[in-house]
């Protein structure tokens, strides 16, 4: 629609002349685009493709990349789906993250986007001060949490111990250790919070003007006006959250390994319990780190990572199926 | 005193009761309230671990926070005790190489995807979402097994080359923000017998400067805090680490107390502090591109 109005935007000698040279140099353009395509074309199928078709024919053996693999047929899917002891307390703990973590950040990020959309002096300030942690490097972030809310020196339950409250072992307690990795999350709020404030900023005035005109009052000019008009923008958070959440590692892996050290005196990381505390932090895509990486059992990490391929995958396909739905591009198409 | 007075009657709209006036301002008030607490919520973190970097070893075994006295020298010890430079030093070559890369590789691509037209377009970028959506845990095992044949886990390179053959985050990026640029520039430019190489490097590479900053600002941010593939090629090897791996393991490796973890830590999110004070205007403008238009 856009592009027809494009062409007849332009004068109509010069729409013909190109329609002619586009016919006889039909080949040339075909392999102009594929010129233009071809880092991504070769990029795509050597650390995409490959790796995918390998993947769901690993999942088939057993292999130690040390000896030859041995064709093992469903079994790793046998073993997945039957007797693995920690797929299923990864999966509940990924799917815990889906449903509380990505709510509270969404949630949270709005609540700042529309504190700082009122603030009336030194809103800049403020944007920066919400903005910063969100780039601050996730290893650092998590370190600086886990110290904060570590239970002898930690600062936040020296400080709750002052009120008289009895802070609880956050990262060393399996009821915690979730909800402390929320915290951490709230805290790197700041992309989420920027694309928020931009839509709303973005919402015409004249819909508040005529709403106000009805009488409607803040509450309902949020719920009636900004909600409706941004509902896209929250969906993209939501649906970006919740991939984000699937593929959800380094916190998890960072904070574990650290609390796991300062809990035992000696210290090493090395051999960390797994999911630390009590498994509360074995999430999916630690599940596959942990086949794959430190047992090197490839064939099946790489059944793990077929099924998480089939849920992300899903939830990839809601994403595009609900944009092509709800977003509009506002004359973006060409 | 009295023009004041009268600016601020001008201002307000006229002939409210007073106890309206009094509850927007305290309606005011309440909002600030909010967001001055939420700020400092947001600050206070970094504020604990400063203060807690810059105690003395006996002092960080305690629960007092304010440091009795400050010692700068912890932010030397670090030094002294981790190889904090090398770490840095691999950082930045990955960073580097992996972000001129990207955008050699991905900026030609992005053109195809928006400049040029071509049938099943639309389709083939869906599919470049979709790569850019599914977690990197989905491909890596083969990856890892491919690197591990070619006789390279251990060094930079399979951190580096994948972003020589195109990112689909940088693609998507860039893509959105050259499809604003009008199309009546490109054509323009081709009616003027520019080839498509031509029309991309004098039009499209200047007028899309914005989007490419955030994009080089991107990937070397990412690189910087990448943890998952570093910590999969470079574990095994501590010469090669990057400050993300060796931040990581540095409080039980080097077997020292909360003030000069906390000092190393303050010590690697500092470059990505200053780099977002002096391109902070790149910074919200990609994020902004990221989430609106898209």
């Amino acid at each position: 629609m856009t592009a027809s109005a494009a062409t007849e935007a332009v004068p109509a000698v010069v729409a013909a002349d190109r329609r002619r040279a586009r016919r006889g140099a039909g080949w040339r353009r075909r392999l102009t685009v594929l010129a233009f395509l071809s880092p991504w074309l070769v990029g795509f199928s050597v650390f995409f493709g490959y790796p995918l078709v390998m993947s769901a024919w690993l999942s088939l053996f057993s292999y130690d990349l040390l000896t030859p693999a041995r064709w093992v047929g469903l079994a790793n899917y046998r073993y997945m789906f039957g007797d693995d002891p920690q797929i299923w307390p990864a999966i509940t703990n990924t799917l815990w993250l889906v449903v509380f973590a990505v709510p509270s950040t969404v949630l949270f990020a709005f609540g700042i986007a529309m504190l700082l959309t009122r603030a009336r002096r030194g809103a800049g300030v403020f944007r920066t001060i919400f903005y910063l942690p969100a780039l601050v490097p996730p290893v650092a972030a998590t370190l600086g949490f886990v110290y904060l809310l570590n239970p002898s020196t930690g600062p936040v339950n020296v400080i709750l111990g002052w009120v008289g409250i009895e802070g609880p072992l956050w990262f060393n307690d399996p009821g915690w250790s979730k909800p402390s990795l929320v915290m951490l999350g709230l805290w790197g709020v700041g992309t989420t919070m920027i694309i928020f404030l931009a839509a709303i900023l973005d919402v015409p005035r004249h819909l508040y003007e005529s709403a106000e005109l009805d009488g409607a009052n803040a509450w309902q000019r949020l719920c009636w006006v900004t909600l409706p008009t941004i509902s896209p923008v929250i969906l993209f958070a939501v649906v970006l959250g919740v991939i984000a959440s699937l593929q959800y590692f380094t916190q998890a892996h960072v904070a574990a390994s650290v609390a796991a050290g300062s809990a035992s005196q000696a210290g090493s990381t090395a051999n960390f319990e797994i999911g630390y505390p009590q498994g509360s932090t074995l999430l999916y895509p630690i599940l596959v780190y942990n086949h794959g990486f430190r047992d090197f059992n490839m064939g099946y990490a790489s059944a793990l990572a077929m099924l998480l391929l089939v849920v992300a995958f899903a939830v990839t396909a809601i994403l595009i199926w609900s944009s092509r739905r709800v977003v509009h591009y506002q004359g973006l198409s060409r | 005193m009295t023009t004041v007075a009268h600016a601020d009657a001008a201002a307000r709209p006229r002939g409210l009761p007073r106890a309206v006036r009094r509850r927007r301002l305290l309606v005011a008030i309440a909002d600030h309230s909010l967001l001055i607490a939420a700020a400092i919520a947001f600050v206070a973190p970094v504020v604990f671990v400063v203060l807690t970097s810059l105690v003395t070893n006996r002092q960080a075994l305690s629960a007092d926070i304010w440091p009795q006295p400050f010692r700068f020298e912890n932010y030397l010890d670090v030094f002294r005790d981790a190889p904090l430079w090398r770490w840095a030093m691999n950082s930045f070559i990955y960073a580097s190489l992996a972000t001129i890369g990207l955008l050699l590789s991905s900026i030609p691509v992005a053109y195809a995807f928006s400049c040029l037209r071509w049938r099943g377009r639309d389709a083939v970028f869906l599919v470049v979402l979709v790569a850019l959506m599914l977690p990197p845990q989905v491909t890596v095992v083969p990856l890892y097994i491919m690197w591990a044949k070619l006789g390279l886990v251990g060094g930079l390179w399979p951190l580096i080359v994948p972003n020589w053959f195109g990112d689909a985050f940088a693609i998507f990026l860039l893509r959105q923000f050259f499809l604003t640029i009008p199309g009546e520039y490109l054509d323009a430019a081709r009616v003027d017998g520019c080839g498509e190489l031509r029309v991309l490097t004098r039009v499209v590479l200047r007028m899309g400067k914005p989007a490419i900053a955030a994009v080089a600002l991107f990937s070397v941010l990412y690189t910087w805090n990448d943890y998952f593939l570093p910590l999969l090629y470079l574990s095994e090897n501590p010469s090669n680490w990057v400050t993300s791996i060796g931040l990581s393991q540095f409080r039980s490796l080097h077997q020292v107390q909360w003030n000069l973890t906390m000092a190393a830590t303050v010590l690697v999110m500092l470059p990505v502090i200053v780099v977002f004070f002096l391109a902070q205007k790149a910074f919200v403008e990609g994020v902004t591109l990221t989430g609106v238009k898209g």
